[in-house]
Formats: structure tokens, C-alpha cells, sequence
């Protein structure tokens, strides 16, 4: 199943919103920025940075790929790792 | 237009918001029990709890028009305490039989832990001794893909589990594909903040489909918003789908997957509105 808007009809709908949100963001880098203190080594920084150069490459499923840069990863031998039977 | 909101805790809300609820169309909601933000301290608390779930909860929905029903277990944050998750699932068969029970929820993880990961398994157990439907919690943020997949890999491993009366919840875009793929339901919880926005839901229902998909408020005591599922029902029509699409997600898919509990006795609004007012 597809959206039922076309292309165009979605970015009139949403830009506004996105503009909002892009602004938002390099708005809380600044303060960031401005604030006492440093986060340099904080490996959240690290993922934001990871997540905000995913937006713009051109492949479908960003939403999914930005989840997982902020998820633990998964190990399929969990159950021996945590000696559940 | 009707709907039935598979996953919220009125346990947290207002009368008033029975009342908004009804007005906004919700006719059936199904209430799992959970985390009360603090941890108890003993099974004598849950009995209590499960009395209100299970008698206070449902009669204060009927004055709205609203059908209540509720599923029991101790959630996956207090089940870090084994012996007290031990205790509670040796005491939850005393309420099964009750008319609003309709299974085992919300089980799952937190933190993904071994203890947790224990008590998810006998909470597995109880339900397939009793033929009961579960559902399941997922962890948030950071541990969810983590969680989702040892929740999975635990459900898999149990081959008498009959896997459609199973409803994995709090789906995201890293975790619904991993859900529907293996044969379980797929609930998307709308938070203002954590988990899932109505357009991203609604994104999701257009790249799965809608089978075996729910949409649910979770409406607690944190922040959430109990007219959740509305404002998803207003995202799909701005989208122009159309409205029997929109009426399979909200009303049509939880009761396929609730009709498969004993206890669930629902009866359409449009039923109830044609049967003799008593009093």
C-alpha cells in the first residue's frame, strides 16, 4: 500500500513542520555550544551526528535506520550470554 | 466512528476522561496491567490491584457506554524481584475466569535482563497451561531492538504457542517488520514524546499494510494522551485513505484478535443501542 498524496501535496503538507524541526535542532546545538562545559566525548553526540548525515542520502527506510543508531545491538547467543535455559 | 483502544491505563486516568473518550467514539478498550511508578511490595498489593482491573475498572467504563476488559501479570519492570514475580504468577490463575479477563499482559522486558528474561518465560508458561491470549510489552529507546528480538527469539522457542493470539506492543520502524514477519500481532503505541507519532504510525500502516496491526494510546500516568488513537484516525483521513481502511485498524482488528479470548463478550454500540434500557 502507498500514500495516497502525491509527492508535491506531501512537502506543502510537511514543509513547515521540517523547516520547524531542522531549526529546532541547530538551535539546541548552539545552546550547546553556548553552554559552560564539554561534551565532546559523549557518544550520544556521536550518534546524533550519525543520524542528522543520514538524512540526506537518498535511500528509502531512514526512519528504520536512524532507530537503530540509537539501539543496542542484538547478539543471537543472548540466552547463553545470560545463562537463561 | 467507532473504536477500540487496545492499550490504555485507565487505572491512571480521570472519570472525565472515560467521558471525553466516549464522546471522541471509543466503545472498548482493553487495559494490561503494568508499572504503578513505583515498586510494591508484595502479592497482597497485586490482588488488590487485579481487584480494581478487574471490578472497579470495568463498572466505572460502563457508566460511558465504554466495554472494559484487562489483562493480568506482574510487568517486566518489578520482575526483576523473582521471588514476588513467582508469587503473583502462582496467584493470577484465581482471576482467569473473570468476565473482563481476556489473557496474560503486559509481559515482556525492561532492561533485558536475566531475571526479566526468567519471568517472561514463566509468564509464557502460565498462559499456554491456560489457554490464554498474552500481551507484550517492548522495552523503550535504546534497549528496544535489543528487547524486541530477545522477546521474539523466547516466543519462537515455545512451539506450542499459537502465534496469531499474540500481540507484541509498542512496535517502531526497527521492530513491526521483525513482528509481522513471524505471525504475531503488532500494536503502535502513540506517545507525545517516546515511541510513535500518529504520522508515523500511519507511515507504517502504509509500508506493512494493515493486517495484524493495532493502534493504541497507552494512556498512563506519564506523559500521554488518551485521544491518541482519534488523532490517528484524522491523520489517515488527511491522507485520504479511506474509511473502511481506517475502521479495520482502530475497531475491526482488535476484535478479530480479541474474539480469540473465551472472555471477550463484546457488543457492537450499534447492538447495545437496539436492546430494552433496564431500570
Amino acid at each position: 500500500m502507498q500514500t495516497k498524496l502525491t509527492a508535491p501535496a506531501v512537502l506543502e503538507r510537511e514543509f513547515l513542520e521540517m523547516r520547524a524541526k531542522v531549526l529546532q535542532l541547530a538551535a539546541s546545538f548552539d545552546r550547546l555550544d553556548r553552554a559552560e562545559g564539554a561534551v565532546a566525548g559523549d557518544s550520544r553526540l556521536a550518534q546524533l551526528a550519525q543520524a542528522i548525515q543520514l538524512l540526506q542520502s537518498e535511500q528509502p527506510g531512514r526512519a528504520e535506520e536512524v532507530q537503530m543508531i540509537f539501539s543496542r545491538t542484538f547478539s543471537p547467543d543472548w540466552r547463553d550470554e545470560l545463562g537463561v535455559g | 466512528m467507532y473504536y477500540f483502544d487496545p492499550h490504555i491505563h485507565m487505572v491512571s486516568r480521570t472519570t472525565d476522561d472515560y467521558e471525553t473518550l466516549a464522546k471522541m467514539g471509543c466503545v472498548g478498550m482493553s487495559e494490561p496491567a503494568f508499572w504503578a511508578g513505583f515498586d510494591r511490595g508484595s502479592v497482597e498489593s497485586f490482588r488488590d490491584y487485579f481487584r480494581q482491573l478487574t471490578d472497579f475498572e470495568m463498572k466505572r467504563a460502563a457508566q460511558y457506554g465504554i466495554q472494559h476488559y484487562t489483562w493480568l501479570c506482574i510487568n517486566a519492570k518489578e520482575a526483576e524481584n523473582v521471588e514476588l514475580s513467582r508469587e503473583i504468577i502462582a496467584m493470577i490463575p484465581e482471576f482467569l475466569d473473570l468476565p473482563n479477563v481476556l489473557g496474560i499482559g503486559e509481559i515482556g522486558l525492561n532492561k533485558n535482563t536475566r531475571n526479566e528474561s526468567v519471568i517472561f518465560l514463566e509468564h509464557m508458561e502460565l498462559a499456554i497451561t491456560h489457554q490464554q491470549q498474552i500481551l507484550i510489552h517492548t522495552p523503550h529507546l535504546e534497549d528496544k531492538y535489543q528487547g524486541t528480538r530477545m522477546i521474539l527469539d523466547m516466543l519462537r522457542g515455545d512451539a506450542r504457542l499459537d502465534r496469531s493470539r499474540v500481540l507484541v506492543d509498542h512496535v517502531e520502524e526497527h521492530t513491526v517488520r521483525h513482528v509481522l514477519d513471524a505471525g504475531f500481532w503488532a500494536g503502535m503505541t502513540l506517545y507525545p514524546v517516546s515511541k510513535c507519532t500518529p504520522a508515523r504510525a500511519a507511515d507504517m500502516v502504509e509500508m506493512y499494510g494493515p493486517d495484524r496491526l493495532l493502534v493504541n494510546s497507552a494512556g498512563d500516568w506519564g506523559p500521554s494522551k488518551p485521544t491518541a488513537v482519534p488523532d490517528f484516525v484524522l491523520e489517515m483521513r488527511r491522507r485520504g485513505h479511506a474509511e473502511s481502511l481506517i475502521r479495520k485498524i482502530v475497531y475491526e482488528n482488535p476484535l478479530t484478535f480479541f474474539r480469540q479470548s473465551q472472555n471477550f463478550q463484546f457488543t457492537p454500540p450499534d447492538v447495545l443501542a437496539e436492546s430494552p434500557v433496564e431500570g
